[in-house]
């Protein structure tokens, strides 16, 4: 199954975009990886690889972020990591950390969870 | 120039001088950005402080990489992978180097600036670091080339980077986070362009 860790500045955000993405697929390896090590505002380098590591298949691993600092350090971990198959969606992150977990627990593969997460990019609600 | 050990102790500086303006860099991010930048830096350097002491003896490139791992490490915020994606890559272009000289500096400080713009996908006049670093990299080079004197070109350097930070209060910001506030980021000058200034300011005072 394709891992997904939710990146924000905010750890109460993180946690609960992955228990609002677990809702619909419980199963899914959804693990946030939000605000500092100490609870404050900001992305940690750390927690991202940390979140990474306990999830990681060869399946792959897709991050979702919600923006600046958290692209920037996501994108850091990524190249630190260089021999696993690990890759940032650029979607809401909400519609994104659902679909993204439905199409994981459907077993299906990383490049299919990008397109889907393509799709939600697109989508306007009203 | 300089060698091994006195760059440790001129990014000793730099992180002294961060934590004494760890406040005011915090209330110019309070206006127009999250309010972090000044705690941010002060966390970073702290750590980059602890990490000195075992890097006595290396080479700088070594020194230079160690403290943009530090900092990528431990920021939190936006200045994180962007002063440790500059550090990272001066520490490439310096190499195993023990002691360099201004062209190193010069070159330390390109590479330096081009990973900022690689990683924040930023350019000049989007009220940024870079409206600090790319003036003063230019009237370093360009006194440099001239005279021959890289004391006297890190002074014009720090000048530039001055006007550069006074320049960023005349623009709107187009990127992070004070990009949301629009006009509003008028007449604030930006943070990291000042920290920018500041760590300058440092090296300039000490060389």
């Amino acid at each position: 199954m394709v891992g997904i860790i939710i990146v924000s500045h905010s750890q109460k955000l993180a946690e609960g975009v992955a228990e609002l993405a677990k809702m619909m697929a419980a199963d899914a390896p959804v693990v946030p990886a939000g605000g500092l090590d100490d609870g404050t505002f900001g992305t940690s380098f750390e927690k991202i690889s940390t979140a990474i590591d306990s999830v990681y298949t060869d399946d792959g691993v897709v991050i979702l972020i919600d923006m600046g600092s958290a692209v920037m350090t996501a994108e850091m971990v990524i190249e630190n990591m260089p021999e696993r198959k690990i890759r940032m969606l650029d979607c809401p992150l909400v519609e994104g950390a659902v679909v993204a977990a439905v199409g994981s627990s459907a077993n299906q593969s990383m490049e299919e969870i990008a397109e889907s997460a393509q799709d939600v990019a697109s989508e306007k609600k009203l | 120039m300089t060698d091994s050990s006195k760059v440790i102790e001129i990014l000793k500086q730099i992180g002294e001088q961060i934590q004494m303006e760890k406040d005011f860099l915090t209330e110019l991010d309070n206006v127009i950005g999250d309010g972090d930048h000044g705690i941010n830096m002060a966390r970073g350097f702290k750590e980059v402080e602890k990490k000195l002491a075992d890097l006595s003896g290396k080479d700088i490139g070594s020194i230079l990489k160690t403290v943009g791992m530090s900092l990528v490490s431990t920021v939190g915020g936006a200045s994180g992978p962007l002063y440790g994606t500059a550090f990272m890559r001066a520490g490439v272009a310096v190499g195993a180097k023990t002691e360099i000289d201004g062209n190193d500096f010069i070159a330390a400080l390109e590479a330096a600036i081009g990973g900022i713009e690689m990683r924040g996908k930023a350019h000049e006049g989007e009220k940024t670091m870079l409206d600090a670093l790319i003036p003063a990299l230019n009237a370093i080079k360009k006194s440099y080339a001239e005279n021959n004197d890289f004391k006297a070109a890190l002074t014009r350097g720090v000048e530039a980077a001055e006007k550069g930070v006074e320049y960023t209060k005349t623009i709107i910001a187009t990127k992070g986070r004070a990009s949301y506030l629009g006009e509003r980021s008028l007449g604030h000058q930006d943070p990291g362009a000042t920290s920018s200034c500041l760590m300058l300011k440092v090296i300039n005072r000490m060389l």
